[in-house]
């Protein structure tokens, strides 16, 4: 399987705190990848890398080939990448068909437009897209008074208007009911499969982890201490001692 | 070398005095997040009560020292009273309509001093046993100037102390950082924020007392003390007391550098640097917030909660009635020469400019979420260029007209640049700074622009020299531009702008580029009320740096944007109107017209927090349910 993203030797020092050290991995398309690790242990550092928000010390973020490191968030986004955020980033005075009709007006490239009503553009895909999520029935609701949980299904929907080679995550079931993250994961999960994205998540909720991932990261200090199938992750030692002190778990 | 160190003592007088003025503004906002525009008119307020307590006083030292002293606290009475009766109840507005309700009570209070000292320049009593000068270096300094160097870091070292060494100052800092988690420590925040506001006040009407015996009590101190004021908060950090006073300090010091120099010709070119004094500490400004944002000592924004209430509702299609009212309005308005060639006409004329221009800020204020504190600039560069190609170009009025908007668009593609690199009240702030840098170009610069005098014979062309003719004119390039900006709202543009506005974080994950949407928008609003700008020196036939560009025509169209609501789309329209119409209305039967307009938006403001329409569509309109 070839890579779509390879991350290299990537490493972001705040003063001297090492957050980030040579960390690498890669992954594919139709991959689900978790990062994991406890607070602290660069997780959101190493994402703010990945799409542009943060200028790394070292290291190179490779997208399908192509190097993407030091690129503004924006011009990251036309390469392909989408990206969900923890607390959730919409516009809250649209409508959620609004909100996704948004990311395909930046896609076509038509924001500039000042005549043709915006309301007309891109309606039916916009629907596609929203019927995906689950949210067809409440496309013309406004984003502010959305419950949470739907408010993530929205931003997921906008995150795939770019049809994106990579998915982004942070922390995509944060703030969400047990059920609800299940649910939510899984229709990530569904979504990447069928269109062959690459997902990169972070997750402090070891069920979904577990229950999603089709390899796993594991971050401690800044460093990659482990990489693997859920199964092998689960039983290393060093991802025991991380998470748990030093005794094992049997 | 003597005159230098003069030059720098007058420096550190003036720093003491700007000091004073802008320490009372950064606490409040500190600890209130109210921008408070009345500060002016505190410290106006400060230098008429003590002409008034010294003059009756009159008994010496301890009567001028006792007078500054009463003033003082008669200011800070006053401002606690404010508190109490108007801004409690606005503290969970939008920011703006707070401005807005202080915006008001300057309004309020100049009018308050109008009838109580009436509109005579008033000058003040010397300081007993401070009157004569020191000799230093062989030249005299004024005694009471030292006195006043010495009365800034007096005043800062006290406050140092009160924040510092007292529970009330502890309660205060932590406010200042955090004033939500103060209140859940149970803290009684309403008389915290009284204190703070009667204390600020009180600092504003200390300033204004001991300015007494340097210069006369006049009515426009409010505004140029505010404008001072803010400067220095704004260059300093707000919220931060060392950084007001390094902020003064610095602005002090190089209005004395300014004068020192004096004109200087090089290469052939005359420069007035003592010219320079009236925009120097905007320059100061600009330069500052585009370096650093925050300013010189200031933190970046703490975390504010804000309330689900300000958000608002999608973008909706004129509804039917809606749509058959606009198309009887404009009906009725294209009717209107019809029935009437008199005062009436001149009276739609400049509501329908004002209107525009109204409209045209409201596009980056409301749907762009920059809040512009000198748009009238764009007016003004539009009419001067409209004038001065007329005039000293000799073009036509339908070419001078149609290069308006092109000459203020210009104008805000230079100035827009810098601005969208801010937001919220420092963006505001550096609009308020261009605007006074372009009015202080026109101001001086005699030979081109005419100067204070301005233009005159601004008049339009032969075919539409008719009352009547050069009202239909109006009307339909009115009609036009508001109904053009209000396309551009409905259309992509408009909606990235809004876009912008509500996630500049979810923006730049999408491909969208804030600040070239912003720069844009701001050129677009520019290019409008330059269109205004033309259209108003036509209409009046000349024009003047006051008439288009000052200030005080920049709040002209604040006021009239939020007493519409900013959250709607025919809100500045209808704010126009009816700010134009009570002005004129006002104005022409009382010479209260400032007092009463000023209650007329506090009414408001208490009655209707989101404007006029948003306040008859939250009444009328349906309602959706929170889930």
């Amino acid at each position: 399987m070839s890579a779509v993203l390879a991350v290299e030797r990537l490493a972001k020092s705040f003063g001297g705190v090492h957050a980030v050290r040579e960390v690498s991995f890669r992954v594919a398309a139709g991959e689900l990848l978790a990062m994991i690790g406890p607070n602290g242990a660069g997780k959101t550092t190493c994402f703010n890398m990945l799409n542009g928000q943060l200028a790394p010390d070292a290291g190179s973020v490779q997208l399908e080939g192509r190097e993407i490191v030091g690129l503004a968030p924006r011009v990251v986004w036309r390469r392909g990448v989408g990206r969900t955020f923890q607390i959730t980033a919409t516009f809250p005075s649209m409508t959620v068909r609004e909100n996704v009709q948004m990311g395909l007006l930046s896609q076509h490239r038509r924001l500039a437009g000042w005549w043709r009503s915006a309301a007309r553009l891109y309606r039916g895909e916009a629907d596609r897209l929203l019927e995906r999520v689950g949210m067809a029935e409440q496309a013309d609701r406004a984003c502010s008074v959305l419950a949470y949980g739907d408010l993530k299904r929205v931003e997921l929907a906008v995150a795939l208007t770019n049809e994106p080679k990579l998915l982004l995550m942070d922390e995509p079931t944060a703030g969400m009911a047990p059920k609800e993250r299940i649910a939510l994961m899984a229709l990530a999960a569904a979504i990447a499969r069928e269109r062959r994205i690459a997902v990169l998540f972070t997750e402090h909720d070891m069920d979904v982890v577990f229950a999603h991932a089709d390899r796993i990261i594991v971050l401690d200090r800044g460093r990659l201490i482990a990489a693997g199938e859920p199964g092998e992750v689960r039983a290393n030692p060093e991802v025991q001692r991380v998470y748990l002190g030093s005794r094992s778990l049997h | 070398m003597a005159s230098a160190v003069i030059q720098f003592l007058n420096g550190l007088a003036s720093a003491s005095t700007l000091f004073l003025v802008a320490v009372g503004l950064s606490l409040i906002f500190g600890v209130t997040r109210i921008v408070n525009f009345a500060h002016g008119s505190l410290y106006m307020l400060g230098i008429y009560l003590a002409y008034s307590f010294i003059t009756k006083l009159d008994a010496g030292a301890p009567g001028f020292f006792g007078g500054v002293i009463a003033a003082a606290i008669a200011v800070g009475v006053v401002g606690a009273m404010i508190e109490i009766v108007i801004l409690r109840r606005v503290y969970q507005a939008p920011e703006l309509f707070q401005l807005l309700a202080t915006f008001a009570l300057a309004l309020v209070i100049k009018d308050v001093a109008l009838w109580s000292w009436g509109a005579e320049d008033l000058l003040g009593p010397r300081a007993p046993g401070l009157r004569g000068a020191v000799e230093i270096l062989g030249l005299p300094f004024p005694q009471y100037d030292l006195f006043l160097i010495a009365a800034g870091p007096v005043v800062l070292g006290a406050l140092w102390l009160l924040l510092n060494r007292t529970r009330w100052g502890t309660l205060m800092r932590a406010a200042t950082q955090d004033r939500e988690m103060v209140g859940a420590l149970g803290v009684n925040q309403k008389w915290l924020f009284t204190a703070v506001f009667a204390l600020g006040a009180l600092l504003a009407g200390f300033g204004g007392a001991l300015q007494i015996p340097r210069e006369p009590a006049q009515l426009f101190l409010d505004l140029t003390a505010i404008s001072d004021a803010f400067v220095v908060v704004v260059v300093g950090g707000m919220g931060s007391i060392p950084g007001a006073f390094l902020a003064a300090l610095l602005i002090g010091e190089i209005k004395a550098v300014c004068i020192a120099i004096g004109t200087v010709t090089a290469f052939g070119i005359e420069l007035s640097f003592s010219k320079l004094t009236l925009v120097v500490e905007f320059i100061v400004m600009a330069i500052v917030l585009v370096l650093r944002p925050q300013g010189l000592l200031g933190k970046p924004w703490a975390l504010q909660r804000v309330a689900p209430a300000q958000m608002e509702p999608p973008l909706r299609p004129a509804s039917r009635a809606g749509t058959t009212a606009t198309i009887i309005a404009i009906a009725a308005l294209a009717a209107l020469p019809l029935l009437t060639r008199g005062y009436t006409l001149v009276l739609a004329i400049d509501i329908l400019v004002f209107a525009l221009f109204a409209a045209s800020l409201h596009f980056i204020m409301g749907p762009g979420g920059m809040v512009s504190f000198g748009h009238a600039a764009y007016l003004g560069l539009g009419a001067y260029g409209a004038g001065l190609l007329l005039k000293t170009a000799g073009w036509t009025m339908e070419a001078a007209l149609a290069a308006a908007p092109v000459v203020a668009a210009f104008g805000a593609a230079l100035f827009g640049w810098f601005c969208v690199r801010l937001s919220g009240v420092y963006l505001a702030m550096l609009t308020l700074a261009f605007a006074q840098i372009a009015w202080s170009i026109v101001y001086q610069w005699d030979a081109f622009t005419g100067g204070s005098n301005g233009i005159v014979g601004v008049w339009p062309a032969p075919w539409a020299a008719s009352r009547a003719v050069f009202y239909l004119l109006t009307f339909a390039a009115c009609v036009a531009g508001i109904g053009l900006l209000r396309r551009m709202l409905f259309a992509p543009f408009g909606y990235a702008l809004r876009a912008c506005r509500d996630s500049p974080l979810r923006c730049d994950a999408i491909g969208i580029d804030v600040r070239r949407m912003q720069w844009v928008a701001f050129i677009v609003a520019g290019a409008f009320a330059g269109l205004a700008g033309g259209l108003f020196a036509f209409s009046k036939g000349s024009i003047s740096p006051d008439s288009t560009m000052s200030v005080s025509r920049s709040i002209d169209g604040l006021v009239m944007v939020l007493l519409g609501g900013v959250q709607t789309l025919a809100g500045p329209v209808v704010g126009a109107a009816a700010f134009t119409w009570l002005q004129d209305t006002i104005a022409r039967n009382t010479d209260y017209w400032r007092a009463l307009l000023g209650i007329a938006i506090l009414v408001i403001v208490l009655a209707f927090p989101q404007g006029i329409v948003g306040g008859l569509r939250n009444w009328l309109g349906p309602k959706e349910v929170r889930a």
